[in-house]
């Protein structure tokens, strides 16, 4: 595998959470806030699906909604295809799709409206966006059902019409939060295998999870997060060392965190 | 990407526009509501003027001629049974039980001798007539208070020195554009304001803090439109659903004003007003809604809900109340920085439109501050989208 170009440069990216009282009561701390990202430093290379892994609460999803311009970070940037997420946000949005559960589409309309109404919000011209739809539909089967409303649909459909939706704009880079969450194994080989294709037609893909089987099958990198800290980011193999990437997640758990697992 | 307004602007019609159940609730219901309540409370009320066709069975004892006269006039629904003072305590029982009669009059022996020669200045006790009755029966009571105002009537007409207006000439010089003017800017912008409002409302809670609820808000703001596009966009729709729904609202007030003011009906007619008068006050309708629906995006986009919104949004309701009221008393103020207060300026300004007394410098400057609001309300809510605490909060 060979990789030129650096598309994605995360420095010293900072994220911190006031805590309210209730919150300081459940995470029983007296911390008024909480660091969700600390000083996470990474790079990800243009045609590479790129892994971050931790466990909950490691700093996954803020690391993503960070790097989509949703959240801005306390302290340190990012920069996506040379375009800082603190102070270009919207040509950032430009070149990213992102999806993740917390952004649901409106149960209302049908996935055909929805599609047209993002294509029109990311100004995609009205025939490009129409043959672009045509093959995303194809490739999901959403043909059957792209004119029922979205509140009809299973959670699988749904997840097909939000993957066809958020490349309405044909992205160079495409970051999923939890790609596979909640699908049925059917649902979620199509998505394993769509992640696989769009690494052949050249995007950069970067998604988190907490499932080490997908790690291994798509994945070229891994960025273990352990507390909002990068503790490894290196090749499969390199971070496999040899044994099961679930052991060696482990591993360097324990030496993080301290004790068994 | 000006397509992105656009966008924006036709997705919350459509949403609008394919709901029945909305459209039904939003736009019909309300002005139909209003007609048909209108109306039924002008017949009530003319009705309750009038006396309806009611007759009140009344027991009289020893009921002289003069009275009796009077009673068989066919304008006083009077049905007089004469009793004999024997049956005084059967008739009192059963009106106790609210049974067969309404009230029981009682005369002195021979009224009219009686009172032809009681002179008031001899010290002497006057003839005295007694009226049982039932309060708690609402027949029996304005039975009762309808033989007071007759027999009152009889005794001022005993001593009687002149009469007022008996004639059948027209004497309140009041013409249809006065009495219009008098009942529509005391009424109209009051009216308007509450329309504007409850339209605003069921619109727009629902299209930013129902967008929060179902998280479907983040899915646009990952896109590259601008927050400020986003935001233009859903007041504009939400403006023209609101301005949609407070019209139907306001015809149907216009149309059913006439039977609300009963005996005044026919002097009443929104005819007087000219296209100029109309053209103004829609004018200021279009200002006063952008300010309004400004105004509630910005309070509900803080909460987390609709149930939340609901919440935050009963201030924005008072002050609007507040101004409306503001609309009933007395003529608009002259004094033109107190139209640089938003709401109250709109109400103050209708009131002058529809009292025939139009300042257009006033008009001016209630539409240029207002624009000026919504401008301002696009600022905060364009800062709002962008703020993470407000939009993701939980």
């Amino acid at each position: 595998m060979f990789f030129t170009e650096t598309i994605l440069t995360a420095d010293k990216l900072t994220k911190t959470f006031k805590l309210s009282a209730k919150q300081q009561r459940l995470e029983k701390t007296k911390n008024k806030t909480i660091t969700a990202v600390d000083g996470l430093s990474f790079s990800v290379n243009e045609g590479e699906i790129f892994g971050l892994l931790g466990p909950n609460g490691a700093g996954k999803t803020t690391t993503l909604r960070l790097l989509a311009t949703l959240i801005r970070p306390d302290s340190g940037d990012a920069f996506i295809k040379g375009f800082s997420i603190v102070k270009e946000p919207e040509k950032v949005r430009e070149n990213i799709g992102f999806l993740t559960s917390d952004l649901r589409l409106e149960d209302f309309f049908t996935p055909n409206y929805l599609y047209d109404f993002f294509a029109r919000l990311h100004n995609v011209p009205e025939e490009i966006s129409a043959e672009r739809k045509k093959r995303l539909f194809d490739t999901f089967g959403i043909g059957d059902f792209a004119e029922v409303k979205v509140g009809n649909l299973s959670t699988g459909m749904k997840q097909k019409a939000s993957l066809a939706i958020s490349l309405v704009h044909d992205p160079s880079v495409i970051i999923f939060d939890e790609p596979t969450n909640g699908l049925d194994v059917i649902t979620a080989k199509v998505v394993t295998d769509f992640l696989k294709e769009l690494k052949r037609n050249g995007k950069t893909v970067i998604i988190s999870t907490h499932i080490f089987s997908l790690i291994e099958k798509v994945c070229d990198r891994v960025g273990v997060i352990i507390n909002g800290r990068m503790a490894v980011c290196d090749t499969i193999q390199n971070v496999a060392d040899g044994k099961s990437l679930e052991d060696s997640f482990f591993d360097i758990y324990s030496e993080r965190v301290g004790g068994e697992v | 990407m000006k397509s992105a307004v656009f966008a924006v602007f036709k997705k919350e019609l459509k949403r609008f526009f394919s709901d029945r159940r909305m459209v039904i609730t939003t736009l019909l219901l309300p002005g139909l509501l209003i007609f048909v309540m209108y109306n039924f409370m002008g017949n009530a009320v003319t009705n309750m003027i009038d006396g309806g066709e009611e007759k009140y069975v009344i027991n009289a004892v020893n009921i002289p001629k003069s009275i009796k006269m009077i009673t068989e006039q066919e304008q006083i629904g009077f049905e007089i049974n004469e009793t004999d003072i024997s049956e005084l305590q059967a008739v009192k029982d059963s009106l106790k039980d609210g049974e067969e009669c309404d009230a029981c009059v009682v005369f002195p022996e021979d009224f009219d001798t009686a009172v032809s020669r009681y002179d008031s200045h001899s010290g002497e006790k006057a003839p005295e007539i007694k009226i049982y009755y039932n309060s708690s029966s609402a027949q029996s009571a304005a039975a009762y208070q309808t033989l007071i105002s007759m027999l009152d009537m009889y005794e001022s007409s005993m001593i009687n020195k002149f009469d007022i207006n008996t004639g059948n000439e027209v004497y309140d010089l009041v013409d249809n554009k006065d009495m219009t003017g008098q009942v529509f800017s005391m009424l109209l912008p009051m009216l308007l304001m509450m329309f504007l409002y409850s339209s605003c409302v069921s619109v727009v809670v629902e299209a930013i803090a129902g967008e929060k609820e179902r998280g479907t808000i983040a899915t646009m703001l990952v896109t590259p439109a601008k927050r400020s596009h986003i935001a233009i966009g859903k007041i504009a729709s939400l403006s023209l659903i609101a301005l949609l729904s407070a019209s139907i609202s306001t015809v149907c007030t216009i149309a059913s004003l006439p039977a609300l003011m009963g005996a005044e009906s026919e002097m009443i007619s929104g005819g007087v007003y000219g296209i100029k008068d109309y053209l103004l006050t829609a004018l200021i309708i279009l200002s006063t809604v952008l300010v309004m629906i400004s105004l509630i995006l910005i309070a509900s986009a803080f909460a987390s809900s609709v149930k939340e919104a609901q919440t935050y949004i009963i201030p924005i309701m008072i002050i609007v109340l507040a101004a409306g009221i503001s609309g009933m008393f007395g003529n608009p103020p002259d004094r033109s920085a107190l139209y640089l207060i938003p709401l109250y300026n709109s109400v103050q300004c209708m009131s002058g439109i529809f009292s025939f007394n139009i300042n257009y410098a006033n008009i001016v400057i209630t539409v240029i501050s207002n624009t000026v609001y919504t401008g301002l309300g696009i600022v905060i809510l364009t800062r709002l989208f962008n703020s993470e605490r407000v939009m993701f909060s939980k």
